[in-house]
């Protein structure tokens, strides 16, 4: 139990992907403009993670030292066209406004880098929640980053009209550049707060 | 829908960058720019890559997946040929052209996790180009990322020495750079246009 702590703690906060490792942000920029996006998104990149680093554990002592990248690609693969039926079959709508970064999710280094650096060298459950971990804490970043940009570009929030008529639009917000203006802000935020972090526990 | 190849290879580069427009190819974009001769390099890498295999995935998806009804199985086939291209342009370099190899060689295996070149096919199928449209589409994504990288590594080449906020060093201050230049492509945006 404590381990699970452990491991959700680290991909929440100490060792966020995307925050901390600046990993995966192809998808974390295009998407953000839409709460509703960010959401699918974040779920399927936990369940992409979390079961691709199930298979990995698993079949880890059987899989040969230099194939196991290509191995590793596979199972990712197999796991992000499951995710792509399923959007297609159910939310047709999201699934086009999201287009090719449903396949990207693929390319997405956070799951190459978490089954190579931790599906490999730990077993199977704790693999599979250090997965949920980290797609959770993936998915929390997007939903910031996505609330601003959605609060000022459309003065809404999942679609609901929030701020009233008057509220003039930002629409460099839902454009390319709010989107990298708000990840540096966010990185700039986060790492003054871990400064301060270490500066305590000193 | 057809579209006139020259427009989406000059949309490709100015109006929808890669970086700028659609966001691919960040990780190695956020981590290689800091030296104008190594965004070179990998640019160049990128480049080749893309220009190469959009058309054999175009082919691959055309040919082999959409008559057997499998055009679920892009993802990994697109990822495969892309993967298996990568390694043979690699041995084939190293054989025949040591210098080049010397110079571009440590780009390649990098390449074949570079969101770029999956999303170029993944584009090219949604967009419903054809082949040559395709191909020029590869190529200008291709030397959009190189102007893109090769730009980014000299602005930071110039602000070396300035004095950046502790927390916003290194990616934070990279990422407000590249939503700067993006703002600038936004410029562009008039010329050409490609949905």
């Amino acid at each position: 139990m404590k381990q699970t702590k452990t491991i959700f703690l680290e991909g929440l906060w100490g060792n966020n992907p995307i925050a901390r490792q600046i990993l995966g942000i192809c998808s974390a920029l295009a998407v953000t403009n839409l709460m509703k996006n960010s959401l699918v998104m974040g779920l399927g990149l936990i369940f992409v993670t979390a079961f691709s680093e199930l298979t990995v554990s698993l079949i880890r002592q059987w899989t040969p030292k230099h194939i196991r990248m290509m191995v590793q690609v596979l199972i990712i693969s197999a796991y992000v066209i499951l995710v792509d039926i399923f959007l297609k079959a159910y939310f047709p709508e999201i699934s086009t406004a999201l287009g090719p970064y449903v396949g990207l999710i693929i390319t997405n280094c956070i799951i190459m880098g978490r089954c190579e650096a931790f599906a490999q060298a730990n077993p199977p459950h704790v693999a599979f929640i250090d997965g949920i971990a980290m797609g959770t804490g993936y998915t929390l970043v997007l939903l910031t980053i996505a609330f601003v940009r959605e609060l000022l570009g459309f003065g809404s929030l999942f679609g609901i009209q929030i701020l009233g008529d008057s509220w003039v639009s930002w629409s460099i917000m839902i454009m390319p550049p709010g989107a990298f203006f708000m990840l540096g802000i966010l990185i700039w935020i986060l790492h003054s707060i871990k400064k301060e972090d270490q500066e305590v526990a000193k | 829908m057809t579209f006139n190849p020259l427009v989406v290879f000059f949309a490709a580069i100015f109006t929808n960058n890669m970086i700028f427009s659609n966001f691919l190819g960040m990780c190695s974009f956020i981590a290689v720019s800091s030296d104008i001769k190594t965004s070179i390099g990998l640019g160049q890498a990128v480049t080749f890559v893309l220009a190469i295999t959009s058309p054999i995935n175009y082919l691959l998806y055309y040919y082999v997946l959409v008559p057997f009804g499998l055009e679920y199985l892009r993802y990994i086939v697109f990822i495969v040929s892309i993967a298996a291209f990568v390694q043979l342009v690699e041995m084939i370099v190293e054989r025949s052209f040591p210098s080049l190899y010397h110079s571009l060689g440590i780009f390649l295996p990098l390449i074949t996790v570079n969101c770029a070149i999956l999303g170029v096919s993944l584009f090219m199928t949604i967009r419903n180009y054809n082949l040559v449209t395709s191909t020029l589409y590869g190529l200008g994504s291709g030397l959009g990322w190189m102007l893109a990288i090769v730009a980014l590594a000299g602005i930071k080449k110039r602000m070396k020495m300035d004095a950046v906020p502790e927390g916003l060093q290194g990616p934070g201050i990279t990422l407000i750079i590249t939503g700067i230049m993006a703002l600038a492509f936004i410029g562009f945006s008039g010329i050409v246009q490609i949905s």
